[in-house]
């Protein structure tokens, strides 16, 4: 029996606030402007993608107790360029980073359900945690969350807002205003929630939204991760690797979702994805290479390692070797605020692979870390990006792409003309929008409205 | 004052503002039955991009949109359980936000509630705004007593008090406290905006920085209510300084007014309460060491207009019948003419108001009143422009456009 072809799934991630962006470029248009955000996400739409994609960081990244200025600063907030991309969009889903550290489910369940109206059930939801104190010293509170209880939290803080927005029901509001009732049921949006990090109730105003509740991302690489992706996302937004490490990845989290009584198809695997496209493949790998030494510049470097060594590296030469002593792992993090740090969880022991892949490539510390870092996930040309991302979707190693451009806005453009067709004249991709929601582009079932009772546990 | 009417001679009169407040359907609670309003159509985009378009048809200063943490409630400070009421907001924010883009020059002022809320969030959501509109963002602070919202937070719980106790020794505390920290919330977002400096930006590739960092400014602000770090993670909006707005009925929002705002709402009743209370905010302007500022005082008016007086009475006498109880409000509601009302506003601008802000009874047929007959007739009598300038809501306001606070002169 053949297996039937799937249809991959694409998004567009206006990047953020890291090295992928090479602003130096001519071609880098602004990171704040909305022209540049409409740019883009009028190119996605145009070419049929699913959604638009957006990170978050709630504080501008230090690094030696200094404000970090090599990459591209300074980003608008995520709900409000959102709602303004919904004027200026129709179909294209509208995916935002949103923190369970340093919000509140009532403002954060009202942002989303909102959101979703005015873009008429188009929403998505990233949901991160924040380092803490860090982050916490632009909020009230400051840091008040024990590393161990981020996930806690985080688990705790999506099942708030989604009891808020279930509180709300589809025939809440009546219909005309013929006979005086506006709402059919007074106890409308009435709410209690108590657990060991909320103790809220009332009554939430914000009417049910097109889809309900807003498409839940969630980027889990852990097995805590991996585990709460399988209870309660729609979708998991992982970092890019090896086809193999791909495929392990796929499988694993696929196969944590019978214990919750979901279809394999209900949690969809997107890796963020990034790429050098040209007319070529020969031309393809030379671009990438001239890509990735813009990317990561000498001073890039040395910033870079320092992350690993977690020490002042300003001392060493790029283009030498890598440093001869080892990481110092008995302190606070010199870089705190970024999310690529937590990644080291044996700085020892990657610092001894590195220096070992040096010494067998005779790399510099330079080119240590542009080969260790920034890798394109797809480099050739239209028609060999497209055979590899539909050989990827076909054998199971993931089940769509976010993908990345280094230039923005306008790097997304050759993409969407030269690699999409040929992926929707395999029919593999989609050549209209069929639906309207971003729950029906991503072929999730719609969900039970909360008057009906569910029968099977989601 | 503003010169963006095309014939003003020496010795016309001013020009004056005006704003629309929207919430639901209007003000009045009947005004969705009598205007055969859908409740779904109060939560779609199509609804509020059609009202903004509307207004700025009529050349309108801005818009405000109402909001709140809490359901709408005919009780000052409990919710209620009525059915025949519009129930159920959108983030007044992300709605400016979501016309923006289909508007060209009207500025858009959403209410925010700042008692519960996160500055840090507001201050780049409301830089993003001024971003999304070419600078045209504003925002309306508000605070909330009620303890029912509080709830919604869990963070703080505040006392139930009914209206009859505000003068309580207790209570008064508690609301000066909330203004208090009112005071704060709007220093924070006004240092926040002011944290990136106009040419942060460098993109300088010679030395491989994006960001000049000595542009960039911590605001280390320390207050009782909180602690803000900064700088902002987005870049000095349009404006320098988005449009900061209140509402006030007493002394202490009135201070507030004066300390903080670039646009104080109040509620005379008549020109001699106008003038007493332009007096009064000028007096706090002053001892808040604003006094060389531009700083708006406009009038509230709720308005129920129609081609006749009997005609308008008749519209708020079937509203009112509808609603079940005769509407009431903080501001004068003025039942009349556009011809009446264009005489009251002059003779409360002559007591020192620079504007208005008109809340709609029924948004659908007094909004058209406002922009099809009150505006041409302002129009006529020299007193509100013909047509947009280029500029920003400041520049329309008359406000300048600082620099960075941080900036080295």
């Amino acid at each position: 029996m053949t297996k039937p072809v799937k249809q991959i799934h694409l998004a567009a991630h206006f990047p953020g606030v890291n090295n992928t962006t090479v602003w130096s470029d001519p071609r880098s248009g602004s990171h704040i402007d909305f022209s540049s955000f409409e740019h883009f996400a009028r190119t996605a739409e145009r070419a049929k993608f699913d959604f638009l994609f957006l990170a978050e960081g709630l504080r501008l990244r230090e690094q030696n107790g200094q404000i970090y200025d090599l990459d591209v600063v300074g980003r608008p907030d995520t709900f409000t360029v959102l709602a303004a991309l919904a004027a200026v969009t129709d179909r294209l889903g509208l995916a935002g980073t949103i923190s369970s550290t340093f919000n509140e489910p009532y403002e954060v369940a009202r942002q989303f359900a909102t959101l979703d109206h005015l873009s008429a059930g188009r929403a998505a939801w990233n949901v991160v945690t924040s380092w803490d104190a860090f982050t916490g010293e632009n909020f009230r509170r400051g840091g008040y969350l024990a590393v161990s209880d981020r996930y806690a939290r985080a688990r705790a803080f999506l099942a708030a807002t989604l009891g808020l927005l279930d509180s709300w029901q589809d025939g809440d509001l009546a219909d005309g205003p013929g006979a005086g009732v506006f709402l059919n049921r007074t106890e409308a949006g009435r709410f209690a929630r108590t657990d060991r990090f909320f103790d809220i109730w009332g009554q939430f105003n914000v009417p049910r939204s097109p889809q309900g509740r807003p498409v839940i991302f969630q980027a889990g690489d852990s097995d805590e991760g991996r585990e709460f992706a399988a209870e309660a996302a729609d979708a998991i937004f992982t970092r890019h690797g090896t086809k193999e490490a791909g495929q392990a990845f796929y499988a694993d989290v696929k196969r944590r979702l019978p214990a919750y009584g979901r279809a394999p198809d209900q949690l969809l695997i997107l890796p963020a994805a990034t790429f050098i496209l040209a007319g070529t493949d020969a031309e393809a790998q030379e671009l990438s290479r001239e890509v990735r030494r813009q990317q990561v510049s000498g001073q890039t470097a040395i910033r870079f390692a320092e992350q690993l060594w977690n020490r002042d590296l300003s001392g060493y030469d790029p283009d030498g070797p890598l440093p001869d002593v080892d990481p110092d792992v008995s302190q606070e993090t010199i870089a705190p605020g970024r999310a690529s740090v937590r990644a080291y969880t044996d700085p020892m022991a990657t610092a001894a692979q590195w220096r070992a892949r040096a010494e067998a490539e005779k790399l510099s510390l330079r080119e240590l870390i542009i080969e260790v870092t920034s890798r394109p996930s797809f480099t050739g040309s239209p028609a060999t990006i497209a055979a590899t991302l539909n050989d990827w979707v076909q054998s199971d190693v993931s089940d769509g792409f976010i993908l990345v451009p280094h230039i923005t806005p306008g790097g997304l453009d050759e993409f969407a003309g030269t690699v999409v067709p040929l992926l929707q004249e395999r029919g593999v991709f989609r050549t209209e929008y069929e639906g309207s929601t971003l729950r029906e582009h991503l072929g999730l079932a719609p969900l039970p409205s909360p008057d009906r009772p569910v029968t099977a546990p989601r | 004052m503003s010169r963006e009417l095309t014939s003003q001679m020496p010795g016309s009169p001013a020009a004056l503002h005006l704003a629309v407040a929207l919430d639901g359907a209007g003000w009045h609670p009947a005004a969705w039955r009598a205007a055969g309003i859908e409740p779904r159509a109060l939560f779609t985009a199509g609804y509020w991009a059609g009202l903004v378009q509307q207004a700025e048809r009529g050349l309108l200063d801005f818009v405000t949109f109402e909001d709140g943490l809490g359901l709408q409630s005919d009780r000052y400070n409990a919710p209620d359980p009525r059915a025949d009421r519009v129930r159920g907001r959108l983030d007044a924010v992300l709605i400016a936000a979501r016309v923006a883009p289909v508007t060209r020059h009207i500025g858009l002022v959403p209410t925010a509630v700042v008692t519960h809320t996160e500055p840090f969030h507001l201050s780049k959501a409301i830089a993003t705004l001024d971003y999304v509109s070419q600078g045209r963002a504003g925002v309306r602070l508000q605070v909330t007593a009620r303890a029912h919202e509080a709830a919604h937070f869990g963070r703080r719980t505040l006392p139930v008090f009914r209206y009859s106790q505000r003068g309580d020794p207790e209570i008064a505390r508690l609301l000066a406290g909330l203004m208090d920290e009112a005071a704060d919330y709007a220093e924070v977002l006004r240092r926040l905006w002011d944290s990136w400096e106009d040419d942060a930006e460098i993109r300088d590739a010679a030395t491989g920085r994006f960001v000049d960092r000595d542009k960039l400014h911590y605001i280390d602000f320390a207050g009782e209510h909180f602690r803000v770090k900064g700088p902002s993670i987005t870049p000095r909006p349009p404006q320098g300084q988005p449009v900061i707005a209140a509402l006030a009925h007493s002394a202490a929002p009135y201070q507030l007014v004066a300390r903080a705002a670039d646009v104080g709402f109040v509620t005379p009743h008549d020109a001699a309460e106008a003038a007493a209370i332009v007096a009064e905010i000028r007096g706090d302007q002053e001892a808040a060491g604003r006094a060389g500022q531009t700083l708006h005082v406009f009038g509230d008016l709720v308005v129920f207009l129609a081609e006749t007086a009997a005609a308008a009475r008749e519209r708020k006498a079937r509203l009112d019948e509808l609603a079940g109880e005769e509407y009431r409000s903080d501001a004068l509601v003025f039942t009349g003419t556009p011809q009446e009302l264009a005489g009251l506003l002059q003779d409360w601008q002559a007591a020192g108001l620079s504007g208005f802000r008109l809340r709609p009874g029924v948004i659908k047929a007094d909004l058209a009143a406002i922009t099809a007959n009150l505006v041409p007739l302002l129009q006529e009598r020299g007193v509100f422009r013909a047509s947009y300038q280029d500029g920003t809501l400041r520049t329309r306001l008359g406000l300048p456009r600082p620099a960075s606070r941080y900036a080295k002169a």
